[in-house]
């Protein structure tokens, strides 16, 4: 097992080098480690959903609203949030970034869970640019994922890939 | 039990400056009397996100009143946002549901286990500070000041006729959904 060394103080940083204000999420294994660091950030305000597709509605809404979120879930719940990305992301030219923990990145190539196999052939499909944050060195991808979503009014992803197996 | 558009006609004769996110049959009769879309965000087949949505509209924008006018079958694909909610508990959300026991955009056909349930239950349950049920339209109309001036989150659930509506899922009829986020959008700075 490679030792991964993603710290929340580096993507927290990102988060409020970007303003942002809510963070709409699904805790899930891979980003699990961001609860407490998010938590003691005052300037970031948790909206836990219950369901991975109410977290890009309830975003578009905060975002119409005026504020500015980020959604943080698993790559499970992004299959899961299909519909919700189509109709709430791409057809409002919603500048979403999507933080999804990327479960069954294994970095090496055998990749024996499909979630991990099927994550950036599903972005792909949906034409949705995303960026691998592995690393703390990688941090600052996410705010060239932010840079990228204004550019393109569409939404954005960042696969968190920090939990090798 | 109401007509629709009665019931909806009461709901935009109060809404002062309020947010409005209308889906499904709701949608449609909403946009025919609304006399003001400029903060209105409709949408179509949404699989019940429209709760979800105008919670975020709530979250962000606490000073204003937002209005969900939701369907049965709509919140039902999306019932754990009831919970969502009710753990975030915006004072200023209202979730009106038009509870009509079927899916009026696709044919009629009954909602499961329609009238085996109830939506005022539910919200009660999930953490909504009141829940309301009315299906007589005097009766709603003498209560409305009551509910709109309770704390939310609220939901206030519409026995209503049935009526059909296979223009809701339509495109092509009024603004698109991205264009009415924004409108709304801009007219919220």
């Amino acid at each position: 097992m490679l030792e991964a060394s993603l710290t929340p103080a580096g993507i927290i940083g990102e988060l409020n080098k970007n303003n942002i204000t809510h963070v709409v999420w699904l805790p899930d294994s891979e980003t699990n480690f961001l609860f407490e660091g998010m938590m003691a950030d005052d300037s970031l305000e948790l909206v836990p959903v219950c369901r991975e597709g109410e977290s890009m509605a309830v975003a578009a809404g905060i975002w119409v609203g005026g504020k500015r979120p980020v959604v943080l879930i698993q790559n499970t719940g992004m299959f899961e949030s299909g519909d919700s990305i189509r109709g709430l992301g791409l057809d409002i030219d919603f500048p979403m970034v999507m933080m999804v923990g990327y479960r069954g990145w294994t970095r090496h190539g055998h990749t024996p869970d499909s979630a991990g196999r099927f994550t950036e052939k599903i972005l792909d499909a949906w034409n949705i640019d995303y960026f691998l944050v592995e690393t703390d060195s990688d941090v600052s991808r996410i705010s060239d994922a932010f840079a990228l979503a204004e550019k393109t009014q569409k939404p954005v992803a960042c696969l968190m890939g920090a939990e090798y197996v | 039990m109401m007509n629709q558009k009665d019931a909806l006609t009461l709901i935009e004769k109060i809404r002062g400056d309020a947010i409005v996110v209308p889906t499904m049959t709701g949608r449609t009769t909403w946009t025919e009397i609304s006399t003001d879309d400029s903060v209105e965000i409709p949408l179509r087949g949404a699989m019940g996100k429209a709760a979800s949505v105008a919670l975020g509209v709530a979250i962000a924008q606490p000073n204003r009143k937002v209005i969900i006018i939701d369907g049965d079958g709509s919140l039902l694909m999306n019932l754990g946002t009831t919970v969502t909610i009710g753990g975030k508990k915006p004072a200023n959300l209202y979730h009106f549901v038009i509870d009509n026991g079927v899916y009026g955009v696709t044919g009629g056909q009954p909602i499961p286990n329609a009238n085996g349930f109830s939506f005022k239950g539910i919200a009660e349950s999930s953490g909504y500070t009141a829940g309301f049920e009315f299906n007589d339209l005097e009766d709603f109309a003498t209560s409305l000041d009551q509910v709109m001036s309770t704390q939310g989150p609220v939901l206030i659930s519409l026995k209503v006729v049935t009526e059909l509506d296979d223009s809701a899922m339509t495109l092509g009829t009024g603004k698109s959904v991205g264009q009415s986020f924004q409108d709304a959008k801009k007219n919220l700075e």
